[in-house]
C-alpha cells in the first residue's frame, strides 16, 4: 500500500510540475497576474507530493519491505537503521527521488523567500524550475521507478556492501545534491533573465544568495566525500581525480566563478552576459555529472548501475536543457549590453581574472575527464588521464589565482592603484616567502609543500589584512570593535571563505610532509613514528550488529605522556562475505595519528601507522569556506533582497548610467 | 565580456559557440550510448590485440621489501594451470575494489602473478599488508615497460593465460564478483 502511495505521489508531482512549468510562464508573457500567482501554490504542491513519495520510500526501506525491488536490491534486514534509511538514497532510483525532492524544496523556497521579486521574474523562475522537475520526474517514472514490486517477496535483501555502511557516505550525497540542485535555481534565474532580456544590479543581487548557498553545500559535500576517501580508502590520499570526483568539482568551479561575477553585476552592471553564461554552465555541469555517473559511458568505481536506456533519457534531458538554454542565450544575450567600462587594475578587474582562471581550471578538468571517452569513441584509443595530468595543469593555474585572491579584495572598484595594495600586503608577502624558505630549509623536500605553506599563509594573512583594513584596526584601533560589528556580514563572509581556502591549502601542504611506517609487532612491542611511541597492547575479538572483528589496541604516548588509545579493526561481514579495515584516527589538530590493522601472522600483527601533519585542516578549511558562504548569506542585504528595480530600465537595451554602482 | 573590441556581428557569432560545443558533445555522447547498445563502444571491456597470442616476455625485478619471488618470462610460457596476470598499483582506487575478488581467487587456488605498475615499493608493501596478498609471485614495473608491451589501458587490468601460455582473456578495470562468475570462471573451467 505505502509504495503505491509513493508511486501515485510521483505521478501527481509530475502533473503538478507540468502545470508549474506552463501556467506561470504563460501568465508572465500575457501579464496575467492570476496565472502568475499559480506558481507558488503549484510549487508547494509539487513539494508535498515529492516529499510524500520520498517518505514512502524511506518507510519501505525502514520496514525492509522485500516486495519492493529497490529494497531487495539495496537493503538487508541486518543493516543498522541509519544505513537502511541511507540505503534509500544510496542507489540510482532513490537518489533521483532525493534529487527531485531537493529541487521541489528549492522551488518552494523561491516562492517563499521571493516575495519581493517582481511578479513576472518569479513566475518565470518557477516555470523553469517546473520544467526541470517535469523532466526528472518523467525520467524517474519512465525508467527508474523506485516503487516497482516483486512477487513473490524475496527472503531478504541483497544490498549489504559494508564499505558503504558509513556515516560520511550516508550524508555525502544529500549535501552534494543540495549543491547540484542549487545551481538549478541560478540557472532558472538566468533563463528568466534571458526571456525578459534584462540583467541588472537587482538580478545580480537576487542570484547571489542562491549561488552562495549552492556553492556552500557543494563545498561541504565535496569535503565530506574527500574525508570519506581519506579515512575509508586512504593511504594518505584525499583526492584522486576520479571522473566522478571531477564531476562534482566542475559545478563547484563554475559556481565559484558565478558567485564572484554576480558581485560585479550587482556593483558595476558589467559581466552580465558572462554571468548568465556561467549560471547556465554551472547547471549544465551538474547535469553532465549526473549523465556521466548514471549512463555507464564512464568507467569508474563510483558509477551507478549502467543502463544505456537511462543514459539515452538523461542525454535527451541534458541536450534539451543545455541546447534550449544556449540557443536562448545566443538569441537573447546581445540584448544584455554591457554598461560598465573598467580598468584592468580594479576590483572588477581582479574578479575577471578570478573568473578567467577558474573557468580555465574547469575547462582543463573537463577536458581531462572527457578526453579518454572521446578518444575511445573517435580514435578507438584507450587512454587514461590520471593525477599527473591534473597536477601538471591545475597547480600552475592555481598559483596566480591564489596570488589574486588576497590582493583582489583590497583593490578599489573602478580604478585601483597598485601602490596602496602593495603597501598593505608587503608584510604578508614577506611572511609567505619566509614560510616557503623556512619549510624548504627544514624539510629539504620537494618544493610543493613549501609553496603550499607560503600560499596558505598569504591567503590567511591576506584575509586578515582585508578585515583589518575595513575596520581600521591599525589606524584607529579604539573603535575597531564597533566597526567590526558594523561590517557587513558579506564582507566577513568573503574574508572567512578566502581564509578557509588558505586553511585547506595548509592541510594539503602538511599532507605533503606526511610520514608512515609499516611494522609487524607482537603485543607489548613499541614502534616510534613522528615523535610518538606507538605500543601494541593486544588484539581481541569484537562482535557488532552484522559483523565480527579483530580489534587491536594501540596506546600512543609522547615522551612518556599518554596521548591516546587507537583501536584499528579488521571487520568481517559474514553475510556479505566481505571484510573492511576500519582505520583508527586520533587528531591533535596539529596532525592526525592514523593506525590501520593488517594481517596477523605467528602472533605478530601488521600495523600501518601514519603521521599526517595538519591533515584535518583540509576538511576544516572546507567547513570554514562553507561557513563563510553561510555568513555572507546571512547578510541583511541577501535576506532583504534588492530594492525595487529602477523604473527607467523598462527598455531592456536602454543605455544605463555606467557609474550607477550602488553601494 | 565587456572591454573586448569585438564588432557586433562577431560578438553575436561568439554567443553561438556554447550551443555548438554542447551540440557536438551531445552527438558524441549519443554515439557512445548507441555504441554501448550494439557493442561497438564499451568503456569497460577492452579488446586486446594480444588475445590468442603468447604473453609479452619481459624480465622484471621483484618488488623491494616484499617477500615474494619474481617470475621469469619463461614462467608464462607453459604454466601448469591457467594463471592470471594482474596489473595493479597502490595508488589506484579501483584496485581496492578489485582486491577482495583477487583474494577469493587466491583462496580457491588460482595462481595470480602480480605486476606492480609504476608504484613505490613501500606503498605496495603497505597495500598488501592492509588488504592481504593474493599473489604467488610479484614483479615491479616501475617504468611501465610491461604496461607498454601488454598495451595496458589502465590499472587494474587482468590477463588470463592458458596452459599453452597464450592470452585468452583480458579485463580492463576492476574485476567484480559478477565478473568472476560470468566471465572468468567459465574460462578457467574451459582451460583447466
Amino acid at each position: 500500500m505505502i509504495p503505491e502511495i509513493g508511486h501515485f505521489a510521483l505521478a501527481l508531482a509530475l502533473a503538478l510540475s507540468l502545470a508549474q512549468a506552463v501556467l506561470p510562464l504563460v501568465g508572465a508573457q500575457r501579464r496575467d497576474a492570476r496565472l502568475m500567482a499559480a506558481g507558488p501554490g503549484l510549487a508547494a504542491g509539487v513539494l508535498i507530493a515529492v516529499a510524500t513519495a520520498f517518505a514512502a520510500l524511506l518507510w519501505s526501506f525502514a520496514l525492509n519491505d522485500t516486495t519492493v525491488t529497490n529494497v531487495v536490491q539495496n537493503s538487508h534486514s541486518a543493516k543498522p537503521m541509519l544505513y537502511k534509511l541511507a540505503g534509500a538514497w544510496g542507489n540510482h532510483e532513490g537518489s533521483m527521488v532525493l534529487w527531485v525532492l531537493i529541487l521541489a524544496l528549492c522551488g518552494a523556497a523561491v516562492s517563499a523567500f521571493g516575495r519581493n521579486l517582481p511578479g513576472a521574474l518569479r513566475a518565470r523562475v518557477l516555470a523553469v524550475l517546473g520544467m526541470i522537475a517535469t523532466g526528472f520526474l518523467a525520467f524517474i517514472l519512465a525508467t527508474s521507478n523506485p516503487f516497482l514490486r516483486v512477487w513473490p517477496p524475496a527472503a531478504d535483501g541483497q544490498g549489504l556492501n559494508p564499505v558503504l555502511q558509513d556515516p560520511g557516505l550516508a550524508f555525502h550525497p544529500p549535501l552534494l545534491y543540495l549543491g547540484y540542485v542549487g545551481t538549478a535555481v541560478t540557472f532558472a534565474f538566468a533563463i528568466a533573465a534571458l526571456i525578459e532580456g534584462r540583467v541588472d544590479a537587482a538580478w545580480g543581487r537576487w542570484v547571489r544568495p542562491w549561488a552562495l548557498a549552492s556553492w556552500s553545500f557543494l563545498t561541504l559535500g565535496i569535503a565530506l566525500g574527500s574525508w570519506w576517501a581519506y579515512y575509508e580508502l586512504g593511504w594518505g590520499g584525499y583526492w584522486f581525480w576520479d571522473p566522478v570526483e571531477n564531476a562534482s568539482l566542475l559545478p563547484w568551479l563554475a559556481g565559484c566563478a558565478l558567485l564572484h561575477s554576480a558581485i560585479v553585476v550587482e556593483k558595476r552592471e558589467a559581466l552580465k552576459t558572462w554571468s548568465v553564461l556561467l549560471a547556465i554552465l554551472a547547471f549544465s555541469m551538474s547535469l553532465l555529472g549526473t549523465f556521466l555517473v548514471r549512463s555507464g559511458v564512464l568507467n569508474s568505481v563510483h558509477a551507478f548501475a549502467n543502463d544505456p536506456e537511462r543514459g539515452v533519457f538523461i542525454l535527451a534531458l541534458l541536450l534539451l536543457t543545455m541546447g534550449g538554454a544556449f540557443a536562448l542565450f545566443a538569441w537573447r544575450a546581445p540584448a544584455l549590453a554591457p554598461t560598465g567600462v573598467f580598468a584592468p587594475l580594479s576590483r572588477e578587474g581582479a574578479l575577471v581574472l578570478n573568473n578567467l582562471i577558474l573557468c580555465t581550471i574547469a575547462a582543463v578538468v573537463l577536458a581531462g575527464t572527457l578526453y579518454p571517452m572521446f578518444a575511445d569513441l573517435m580514435l578507438k584509443a584507450k587512454i587514461s588521464v590520471g593525477p599527473p595530468f591534473y597536477q601538471a595543469t591545475v597547480f600552475p593555474l592555481a598559483l596566480p589565482l591564489i596570488l589574486a585572491m588576497a590582493a583582489g579584495p583590497l583593490m578599489a572598484w573602478k580604478r585601483a592603484k597598485p601602490w596602496p595594495v602593495l603597501q598593505r600586503l608587503w608584510w604578508v608577502a614577506l611572511a609567505a616567502l619566509g614560510a616557503i624558505a623556512l619549510v624548504w630549509l627544514v624539510q629539504g623536500r620537494p618544493i610543493l609543500p613549501a609553496l603550499g605553506f607560503g600560499a596558505a599563509l598569504w591567503l590567511i594573512l591576506g584575509a586578515f589584512v582585508d578585515v583589518a583594513e575595513r575596520i581600521a584596526l591599525f589606524s584607529r584601533p579604539r573603535a575597531a570593535l564597533a566597526r567590526a560589528r558594523g561590517l557587513p556580514r558579506a564582507a566577513w563572509g568573503g574574508a572567512v571563505a578566502h581564509a578557509g581556502f588558505g586553511v585547506t591549502l595548509l592541510g594539503m601542504a602538511g599532507m605533503g610532509l606526511a610520514t608512515e611506517r609499516l611494522a609487524a609487532v607482537r603485543p607489548g612491542e613499541t614502534v616510534s613514528l613522528g615523535g610518538y611511541e606507538w605500543k601494541l597492547e593486544g588484539v581481541r575479538d569484537v562482535t557488532g550488529p552484522n559483523w565480527t572483528s579483530r580489534r587491536a589496541t594501540v596506546t600512543v604516548t609522547r615522551g612518556g605522556a599518554p596521548v591516546t588509545v587507537l583501536q584499528p579493526e579488521k571487520r568481517n561481514f559474514p553475510l556479505a562475505r566481505q571484510s573492511t579495515t576500519e582505520a583508527a584516527i586520533h587528531t591533535t589538530w596539529a596532525s592526525d595519528l592514523y593506525a590501520v590493522m593488517g594481517e596477523e601472522e605467528n602472533g605478530r600483527a601488521t600495523l600501518r601507522l601514519h603521521h599526517n601533519p595538519l591533515a584535518p585542516w583540509i576538511w576544516l578549511g572546507g567547513a570554514i569556506m562553507a561557513f563563510g558562504g553561510g555568513l555572507s548569506l546571512s547578510d541583511r542585504r541577501a535576506r532583504v533582497g534588492a530594492p525595487a528595480r529602477r523604473a527607467a530600465a523598462q527598455d531592456p537595451g536602454a543605455a544605463q548610467d555606467p557609474g550607477a554602482a550602488r553601494a | 565580456m565587456s572591454g573586448t573590441k569585438a564588432t557586433p556581428l562577431s560578438r553575436r557569432a561568439l554567443l553561438w559557440v556554447p550551443l555548438g560545443v554542447a551540440a557536438a558533445g551531445g552527438v558524441g555522447f549519443w554515439a557512445m550510448l548507441r555504441g554501448m547498445r550494439d557493442g561497438s563502444y564499451d568503456p569497460r571491456g577492452v579488446p586486446s590485440a594480444l588475445i590468442g597470442k603468447p604473453a609479452p616476455r619481459i624480465a622484471l625485478p621483484a618488488v623491494e621489501g616484499i617477500d615474494l619471488p619474481a617470475f621469469a618470462p619463461d614462467a608464462l610460457a607453459a604454466p601448469a594451470a591457467p594463471v592470471l596476470v594482474n596489473f595493479w598499483a597502490s595508488w589506484c582506487v579501483p584496485c581496492v575494489v578489485e582486491h577482495p575478488q583477487l583474494m577469493a581467487l587466491h583462496r580457491r587456488g588460482v595462481r595470480i602473478l602480480g605486476i606492480n605498475y609504476k608504484d613505490k615499493p613501500a606503498d605496495a608493501a603497505r597495500f598488501l599488508a592492509r588488504h592481504g596478498n593474493p599473489f604467488a609471485a610479484l614483479v615491479a614495473d616501475a617504468e611501465g615497460r610491461a604496461g607498454i608491451e601488454y598495451g595496458l589501458y589502465g590499472v587494474p587490468e587482468t590477463y588470463l593465460l592458458d596452459k599453452g601460455g597464450l592470452i585468452r582473456w583480458r579485463w580492463a578495470g576492476p574485476m567484480m564478483p559478477d565478473t568472476l562468475s560470468a566471465e572468468l570462471d567459465p574460462l578457467l573451467r574451459r582451460h583447466a
